[in-house]
């Protein structure tokens, strides 16, 4: 039913191109997570599909009808803003209720609805109070509660937890995601966390400098990064890039051969950092370790492969010493190959 | 080292406490005893004066109705010109700017605009004239023609004071955050409501000020009045002028000061108390 249809929307402010044509097609009741660094275009997005924005060109459609020229009241949708705009001169109560107060519910509904939203961010305690007294996070959580309480076709949350301390964020990213499935809303979250959205969405949007780099599903997007800047900006540590020759359609890394989508010249390794194996030096990489640092749950290196800045994990089982080599093979079905030109991934192979 | 530097702000302030006391406490003591006193005895003799003239009640009267009349019309055009001014992206500091011009002049030289534009053979008289409406030169401003009288005093002192109006209440529109109308947008609000339900009371303090400002000030009419009407129209601040100059009675003028001071603070704490900021509720 409310699906989201983004078309090539492009917005300018001024000479500067906020959105550079960003397309995006949302299904009914999907939970979508743009993800990107700030000032890349989150906030303007949401912005133009609430109508609060308009765009420079582009089509955006709300269940298949186009919403350009609607205002945001008519366009069936519900947002949690990022600087919060709840209000300041109405209790946490009337703020939850202001949406249903404005679809003339009745008391009845209106005190199931608020209690409801209430309970689920916790923020039943302060419904008496004036947000003014609240901390940030409580203010919050006031207005993702007032955005969940008119029960919305289409939801838009721009970075609605980021400032919950760590635990109650992750118990409230569980709560929003039960609910939202539930109730099938379909729902564009906007984050710069990417546990977050890792953790939370169907499907993620990585958007850099106006523009969607990639779109897919968590695992896709994290194994198989359609550029450098997606790999590095997700996965912790990031992606490493290991530029190496290429001879014959061939790539040598020790006693490993890999068949690569190019002849001859250079070609960029995409590798992460948990899918190396220890080995014996010259079975496959040699890595120079600078600091190995046990986690608990694994053991991180830093240092260097052929001279280039890596950094991967082994087992917490494995000792290793500052200033020592260790030899790592690599599994030929998670390496993702780019070109070191444009900075574009190489098609997974089949 | 800073502890015993607890005197400095008191030394700062000084001067200016002490340039308040003898220019403002203490004529302000003279003038209540003047206003209570005979002779120097205590005596409510001014005070009889001043209520059995037979101007009194008609000061009164006008100076009310003309309040009455020209506040809330000047709140209703500050805050629709504000609005206004606030959706424009271009040329809104030019027109800031000329609607402001009003508050540059002094307001005998803006009753003087508006006598020049009213009189027997002002510029309204010439227009109409000229468009056919009248035949001959009509008094608007005379003791036959009350309303035509009033209005024309309502007009310019609207003309004259609602910038100031206008100004505070800009200031009060700029400090609420467009997130707060664009959240209650999206929740459905109209633009009736957003303005009623978000906007008026988040300008609460901008509206308190100036209405305060305003009444007080449109208490003290006179300038205008007395160009436009001379003493057709007896307002209180004029009253007071003519017991002075005229009458040389400091006593009955005294009275009346103090008679337009207690109006006035009852006027502010009346606002203070119906239009009440409660800090809790601010941003
Ligand atoms: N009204 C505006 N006028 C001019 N430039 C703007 C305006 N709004 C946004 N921008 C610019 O557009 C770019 C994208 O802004 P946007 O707020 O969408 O970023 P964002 O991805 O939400 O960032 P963050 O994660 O920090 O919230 C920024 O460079 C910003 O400076
Ligand atoms: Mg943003």
């Amino acid at each position: 039913m409310a699906n989201i249809v983004i078309d090539n929307i492009k917005k300018s402010f001024g000479a500067f191109q906020a959105l550079k044509g960003v397309s995006l097609t949302i299904n009914d009741g999907e939970f979508v997570s743009l993800l990107g660094p700030s000032g890349c275009g989150k906030t303007t997005l949401l912005r133009i599909i609430a109508g609060l924005e308009t765009s420079t060109s582009g089509d955006v459609r709300i269940g298949e009808k186009s919403v350009i020229g609607l205002l945001p009241k008519d366009r069936g949708l519900a947002m949690v803003f990022q600087n919060y705009a709840v209000f300041p001169h109405m209790t946490v109560y009337e703020n939850v209720a202001f949406g249903l107060r404005m679809q003339k519910a009745d008391d009845a509904r209106v005190k199931k609805q608020v209690e409801k939203a209430a309970g689920l961010l916790h923020i039943e305690p302060y419904l008496d109070r004036y947000p003014n007294k609240l901390s940030g996070g409580q203010r919050q959580r006031v207005a993702v509660a007032r955005a969940l309480a008119v029960e919305p076709g289409v939801l838009l949350m721009d970075e609605p937890l980021s400032n919950l301390d760590a635990l109650l964020r992750l118990e409230m990213r569980t709560e929003l995601k039960t609910v939202l499935q539930e109730a099938g809303t379909t729902t564009i979250y906007v984050t710069h966390d990417q546990t977050e959205a890792m953790g939370l969405s169907d499907r993620i949007a990585v958007v850099h400098d106006g523009r969607i780099e990639q779109v897919g599903t968590p695992v896709e997007v994290y194994n198989h990064p359609a550029t450098r800047f997606v790999g590095g900006f997700i996965g912790n540590p990031p992606m490493n890039f290991i530029t190496m020759p290429v001879t014959g359609g061939q790539v040598t890394a020790g006693a490993q051969q890999f068949a690569v989508p190019a002849q001859g010249g250079e070609i960029v390794l995409g590798l992460r950092g948990e899918t190396v194996e220890r080995a014996p030096t010259g079975q496959g990489l040699d890595m120079q370790v600078r600091v190995a640092e046990p986690m608990g749950s694994h053991l991180l290196l830093t240092g260097s492969i052929l001279g280039q800045p890596a950094r991967v994990i082994l087992p917490a089982t494995e000792t290793v010493k500052n200033g020592e080599t260790v030899g790592l093979t690599l599994d030929p079905k998670r390496l993702t190959w780019l070109s070191p030109e444009s900075g574009v991934s190489y098609p997974a192979a089949a | 080292m800073t502890q015993n530097r607890s005197w400095i702000p008191y030394a700062l302030i000084l001067p200016s406490v002490v340039f308040l006391g003898l220019l403002f406490v203490v004529p302000l003591v003279q003038t209540l005893w003047l206003a209570v006193s005979d002779n120097g005895t205590p005596s409510l003799a001014n005070m009889t004066t001043m209520v059995t003239d037979l101007n009194f009640g008609r000061s009164v009267l006008n100076t009310f109705l003309l309040t009455l009349a020209v506040v809330p019309i000047q709140i209703v055009m500050a805050l629709t010109m504000g609005s206004m001014v606030a959706k424009m992206n271009g040329g809104r500091e030019t027109i800031l700017w000329i609607w402001t011009i009003p508050l540059g002049i002094s307001d005998l030289a803006a009753g003087m605009v508006w006598l020049s534009i009213l009189q027997n053979t002002g510029y309204l008289n010439s227009v109409l004239f000229g468009l056919g409406i009248i035949e001959r030169q009509t008094a608007w401003l005379t003791y036959q023609t009350p309303v035509a009288l009033f209005i024309g005093i309502a007009i310019a002192e609207i003309w004259r004071g609602t910038a100031i109006v206008m100004i505070i209440i800009v200031a009060g529109l700029n400090q609420v955050p467009k997130e707060f109308k664009e959240a209650a947008e999206i929740f459905g609000a109209s633009p009736w409501t957003r303005f009623t339900r978000i906007t008026l009371p988040l300008i609460r303090p901008a509206l308190q000020s100036a209405l305060i400002l305003r009444t007080v000030l449109a208490f003290e009419v006179f300038a205008v009045v007395y160009a436009l009407g001379g003493r057709n129209f007896p307002v209180l601040v004029g009253e007071a002028y003519n017991w002075q100059n005229q009458n040389q009675n400091y006593g009955v003028a005294a009275a009346y000061a103090v008679l337009i001071m207690v109006i006035s603070l009852a006027a502010t704490l009346v606002y203070l108390k119906a239009v009440k900021v409660d800090p809790e509720r601010l941003p």
